[in-house]
């Protein structure tokens, strides 16, 4: 069969927005991963804080004690270099928008613990360059640390102030090493990471273990019949900020 | 050859500078010998072939890493079917090499390897020591105990 050059740049057109074509329907309907509760993953790691059960014993500081020593977490005094994974703030600041006359003076001086809320929708994973925080397929926003460049743009985009940043060397703020993990250096974010190592070993996170009063219960968001869904159904529960679409996976008992 | 003295002088001079890296040498008291490493007591067997790990040890501490860090693979199955736990400190340092000191560090500064900071991070620490300005509460017992 003879072709013509008419004919042949005519065909070679019509392939090239062919392939072009399948690419976009492609990337059209690969939807983002959301985390929501019709993600479709078979785990979904959540907390649920018993704000009731907490407010009994506002002294307590168990939760942040057991965090500390899992994971190394330097208590710096000047607060510009503080180091948080969990830590307690009054109720005003944990839910600033949720606020009446009546709730200020009802709860205003009661404090509550906080921590990454392990969001669905992620906002630090979105803006971070080079991968060093993601999630995990059961829910946890992990950090590898190797890969932080310490661009800060995930503390920039984190709308929990959940993220820290290691200005100065950690480690001589550091009372009590746990050989079984690492510290940090300089130069590098982290953030709370739902005890991933004690996960893997079938353990719930430190701060869950450490609480006398039970107050917070750690389990499975997609699973019907686990602790935190039972808890979530029994209640009213409110989460942070729900309104900027990040789904957090830590919730509070009211 | 009334230039006699002279010639030699630089003669000599000449000899001296181009063997001046010898000398300098021998005053630094360099050697020739490889580094003293001091080899684990009890196991025989590294967790790849000795001349894989003489000259790769890197890529595989990488690949460890990146399994574990990323992919959540925790356990390691070694060339001669062994498994061991993905841990540097634990693993490594915990049940072969001791301390970093006499193993890692020796080697890296007798080939003047710079840079590698996993120390920075990871525990070269024995278990239980405390660094001065310590404030232990009653739960470090507790939870030093059952950590993973």
């Amino acid at each position: 069969m003879k072709i013509t050059r008419k004919q042949f740049l005519q065909i070679a057109g019509a392939s090239a927005v062919a392939a072009g074509a399948g690419k976009l329907v492609t990337a059209v309907g690969q939807t983002e991963p959301s985390g929501t509760a019709s993600s479709g993953a078979k785990t979904r790691w959540g907390m649920v804080i018993d704000f009731q059960k907490c407010r009994k014993d506002e002294g307590c500081s168990d939760c942040l004690n057991a965090c500390r020593l899992a994971h190394n977490i330097p208590q710096i005094p000047d607060r510009a270099h503080e180091v948080k994974w969990i830590w307690k703030e009054p109720y005003d600041r944990v839910f600033p928008f949720e606020q009446t006359d009546y709730t200020r003076q009802a709860f205003d001086s009661h404090i509550l613990p906080i921590l990454c809320n392990h969001c669905g929708t992620p906002a630090c994973v979105k803006v971070c360059p080079t991968q060093a925080t993601w999630k995990r397929e059961d829910g946890v926003v992990m950090m590898d640390w190797h890969r932080c460049i310490g661009c800060r743009y995930c503390m920039a985009a984190c709308p929990y102030g959940s993220r820290s940043f290691n200005w100065i060397d950690p480690r001589p703020y550091i009372s009590h090493i746990n050989p079984d993990f690492p510290t940090r250096e300089k130069g590098v974010v982290e953030k709370c990471n739902f005890c991933e190592e004690r996960l893997a070993v079938g353990k719930p996170p430190a701060c869950v273990e450490a609480c006398p009063n039970k107050a917070l219960l750690f389990g499975n968001l997609e699973d019907e019949n686990s602790n935190v869904r039972q808890a979530l159904r029994a209640r009213m529960c409110v989460c942070r900020q729900p309104e900027l679409g990040t789904s957090p996976s830590v919730f509070y008992l009211m | 050859m009334r230039d006699r003295l002279l010639i030699f002088s630089g003669l000599a001079l000449f000899v001296f500078f181009v063997t001046w890296p010898v000398w300098h040498g021998v005053a630094a008291r360099t050697s020739a010998a490889g580094p003293k490493l001091e080899l684990p007591k009890l196991e025989k067997n590294c967790v790849a072939p000795r001349e894989y790990m003489r000259t790769s040890h890197m890529s595989l501490l990488i690949n460890w890493r990146e399994n574990a860090v990323r992919n959540n693979q925790l356990r390691y199955r070694a060339y001669n079917g062994k498994t061991y736990d993905v841990s540097l400190s634990r693993t490594c340092l915990g049940q072969c090499h001791g301390t970093r000191e006499k193993f890692c560090d020796r080697c890296h500064s007798y080939a003047a390897v710079s840079g590698p900071y996993c120390w920075n991070c990871h525990n070269d620490i024995p278990k239980g020591v405390t660094t001065p300005g310590a404030t232990s509460s009653g739960v470090v017992a507790k939870l030093t105990g059952s950590a993973p």
